[in-house]
């Protein structure tokens, strides 16, 4: 396989969102004093492992052609329940996190079930489910609660260290672990290639004998499941609960999942763009920090330039995708002799 | 000395609520051999096809594979008996890889994961097996249509099928693409496997097939071996001989040949690749010209060239003399043509208007947004119409969806005479509706046309093209194969030109 032959319209948006990533690091390592170093590039690892981790189950449910935006909700039910059961109950981590990743499990399969058996909008159902996760946030407490729980306190500062200067969160390894996994599982799994299909072409996937259905309500449950996780990232990174956690994820991992080269139509993107685009987010977040006389709103400005941007390259792509096949010649026996006279 | 057919459809019944769909309808296939089956729109081709691949249950009757009784209750069923469809429309997935849509489904799997390398190398196999050598790693989109199709056959074939179904495979290739299709086919015949294939293509029956069925109304008409059923017989067997009674006789003694020297339209080798071959058509204000052919023989897309749905990709159009370009409806509505299409639920009326704010339409979007038709002129108007046209409606404030096929249909005519154009294209106006209802529309297209209105017709009815028009175009396989005089033509003359020289 050449060059040529790897970089094709799917994977153009991923180059040019790692490229992008690289001049935006870039830029900043020449502009500002101390941002060119590893620690930096691992911070924004560390800072955004609970994004990555919803990202990543958002791509699967946008990959389908659906979408889910009770992500950031379930994110702050996650840290309520924990932090509720931790510090009120004196439950044990070992107990609580399984509990919690069932629950937001849970919750993405009733939510994927009415959207598979009773045909409703992706889009209402998990509304539906954002103010439903949200309000049950506040039906536990209006309040934060603080985890002062040691074994928490001690993952959350727990640090593995590489080399001299540099070092990882658990949670950082977390995410870098669930993005392995969710890789494998895009690209090596019937349940992977069957999300895609989905996406590609839902008539055709249940006239190829595919099981349709289950992979949706899959889907929404893994993403269930990945908000979870991201809710338990959330509460070693804030050691507390709180209803108003995580506001406005939902948006932040769409983005990211776009910015990294996903298709909202769905059946084309990778789990790993959705990755590079968090650290997008994330490095222009820092270059604005580091900058220190703009405002952090700023972000969200870079951030929606950024998403429209990346649209629009995608939709370009894809009207001259359809030109490419033209190009290659691939017909074994050229047409010689039985070609007809034009 | 001819083998055992591997497949046999014997006494084939059908019914949907109100229809008939098949009457003891038969097919037997052999290994290594193509079977056209042929027939009008409505001849129960689908329908035996449904009943074939597990779609539908048949009411009764049996299926022999290999002297077995079978009864398929599924596509994916049917499959894995050895009957493998390719349907009209590729379904298969564009945004994965060759590879995959030939293997999605079976992955054969290395531990926990998918075996990549054994579906690249099998799937490069299969598509050799047919001829064709392309990188099977690219995404399925980035290949033309034909190629699509190749790769639908081979993930098809990749079930180890006795028997291929191609549902009219060719309505989107061009002769090129036929031809490499055609040689991929032959390859399977050598290879013993029984290849039913549907199309509307008269050409590509007689260069493929060895041997057609034909149905008609659902009934098995005959079964001939190809090379010696002549093309005009063909024609005659899929339409039969129940010509509608009416047709000659009503023949109105129509207006003056030419009443302008000029033709208000005049087309030169409008065409494009896959769709249409560059075709001339003179039409004059004043006369009605009909486009004769069997289905699939180009009428519609004529029509949709014409009136700037579809781009052509070559020739030109001259309106009164003057070179135009039709390349959106909206320009084509402000050249004065004015277009009632085929489906006239999807793309004709808006049913939950009313029939008022359905006739005003074309009308208002004309003019354009900001000049408003006052309520009481468009009540006016509508009024006006339903009086004219004579559309049975207590009032034009009812919707449009509770009146019959053929009020409709006036109404979508009324729609289109709002805006006073100066041609009329009209594509199949007498579709599913009773047939007083048919003879007042063909009516009416004869006195809008001694108004003076050029008037494009098109219907699948040889007898009603016959009865309206004054000179009729006869199209086969996208192309032109002559211009009759209307009031010569009888159904065997057209017929005859539809057949070609071989007759």
């Amino acid at each position: 396989m050449n060059l040529a032959g790897t970089i094709n319209t799917r994977t153009l948006p991923l180059l040019v969102t790692s490229v992008l990533f690289a001049l935006l690091f870039g830029f900043g390592s020449v502009s500002y004093d101390n941002f060119f170093s590893v620690q930096v590039f691992l911070n924004l690892l560390i800072d955004n492992a609970f994004v990555a981790v919803v990202a990543i189950g958002m791509t699967f449910v946008i990959l389908t052609g659906g979408i889910d935006l009770s992500v950031g909700s379930i994110v702050a039910l996650t840290t309520m329940v924990t932090a509720a059961l931790v510090e009120q109950q004196h439950w044990s981590i070992w107990v609580v996190v399984p509990l919690v990743l069932a629950i937001g499990s849970l919750f993405g399969l009733l939510m994927g079930s009415l959207i598979h058996y009773f045909r409703m909008q992706p889009f209402i159902v998990t509304l539906g489910g954002m103010f439903l996760a949200r309000g049950l946030c506040y039906v536990i407490s209006i309040d934060s609660i603080a985890i002062t729980d040691p074994t928490y306190a001690a993952i959350s500062e727990y640090r593995i260290s590489f080399g001299e200067e540099a070092f990882l969160s658990v949670s950082a390894i977390i995410s870098l672990l669930t993005l392995a996994l969710a890789i494998f599982l895009a690209q090596y799994t019937r349940f992977g290639r069957t999300v895609y299909a989905i996406g590609g072409n839902e008539r055709s996937a249940l006239l190829m004998g595919l099981p349709v259905g289950r992979t949706k309500i899959l889907v929404y449950t893994l993403s269930g499941f990945c908000s979870a996780l991201g809710g338990v990232l959330v509460t070693f990174y804030m050691l507390s609960g709180y209803g108003l956690h995580a506001l406005g994820l939902e948006m932040d991992a769409i983005a990211a999942a776009v910015i990294g080269g996903t298709l909202l139509t769905g059946g084309v993107g990778y789990v790993a763009g959705s990755l590079v685009g968090v650290m997008i987010l994330g490095v222009i977040q820092s270059l604005i920090a580091f900058d220190g006389s703009l405002s952090s709103w700023w972000t969200r400005i870079a951030i929606g330039v950024l998403l429209c941007a990346f649209c629009l390259m995608q939709r370009l792509l894809e009207q001259g995708g359809s030109n490419l096949g033209a190009i290659f010649s691939y017909w074994k026996k050229p047409a010689e002799g039985s070609a007809p006279a034009r | 000395m001819k083998p055992t057919p591997v497949l046999v459809m014997q006494d084939i019944c059908k019914s949907f609520p109100g229809v008939k769909a098949l009457t003891d309808a038969r097919l037997r296939l052999f290994p290594g051999e193509v079977h056209a089956l042929m027939g009008q729109n409505g001849a129960g081709k689908s329908t035996l096809i449904k009943v074939l691949t597990g779609v539908e249950s048949p009411d009764s009757g049996q299926i022999l594979l290999k002297d077995q009784p079978i009864r398929p209750e599924s596509v994916d069923d049917a499959q894995k008996l050895g009957i493998s469809t390719v349907f009209q429309e590729v379904n298969l997935c564009p945004n994965l890889s060759v590879a995959e849509n030939i293997f999605i489904g079976r992955f054969p799997m290395r531990g926990l994961a998918i075996d990549w390398k054994a579906i690249e190398r099998d799937a490069r196999k299969a598509l050799l097996a047919l001829n064709i050598d392309i990188d099977v790693t690219r995404t399925l989109s980035e290949f033309p249509v034909a190629i699509q199709q190749m790769v639908a056959i081979a993930r098809a074939l990749s079930t180890e099928a006795q028997v291929l179904i191609l549902d009219e495979p060719t309505s989107s290739l061009d002769e090129d693409e036929v031809e490499r299709l055609f040689d991929a086919l032959r390859e399977l015949k050598r290879k013993g496997i029984a290849i039913l294939f549907v199309t509307h293509f008269l050409d590509q029956t007689y260069a493929i097939s060895d041997r057609i069925t034909v149905l008609r109304n659902g009934e098995f008409i005959g079964e001939y071996p190809a090379a010696e059923l002549g093309r005009l017989e063909l024609i005659n067997t899929m339409v039969g001989r129940d010509i509608d009674e009416a047709g000659q006789a009503a023949k109105s003694a129509s207006s003056a040949d030419r009443p302008t020297d000029r033709p208000f339209i005049s087309v030169q080798g409008l065409g494009a690749a896959g769709r249409m071959h560059p075709i001339d058509l003179d039409i004059y204000q004043g006369q009605v010209l009909g486009l004769g052919g069997l289905l699939g023989s180009g009428r519609t897309e004529t029509a949709r060239m014409l009136f700037g749905i579809d781009r052509a990709e070559s020739g030109t159009i001259a309106i009164d003399g003057a070179p135009v370009r039709l390349n959106s409806p909206r320009k084509a509505v402000r050249q004065g043509i004015a277009f009632c299409p085929e489906d006239r639920k999807t793309e004709g009326i808006v049913a939950d208007l009313s029939i008022r704010e359905n006739i005003i339409l074309a009308l208002q979007a004309r003019r354009g947004i900001f000049r408003y038709l006052p309520k009481r002129v468009q009540t006016a108007m509508a009024d006006e119409y339903i009086k004219q046209l004579g559309i049975r409606t207590p009032d034009a404030e009812k919707p449009i969806g509770q009146l019959s096929g053929g009020n409709q249909q006036k109404a979508l005519l009324a729609r289109w005479l709002a805006t006073e154009p100066k041609m009329l294209i009209l594509d199949e106006p007498t579709r599913g509706i009773d047939i007083a209802a048919k003879l007042e529309i063909m009516d009416l297209v004869k006195t809008q046309c001694r108004k003076g209105l050029a008037i494009l017709f098109i219907s699948s009815e040889m007898s009603e093209v016959l009865r309206v028009s004054d000179r009729i175009a006869v199209l086969r396989d996208r192309q032109k194969v002559g211009e009759i005089d209307g009031k010569a033509a009888d159904e065997q003359s057209v017929f005859r030109m539809i057949a070609g020289a071989e007759a």
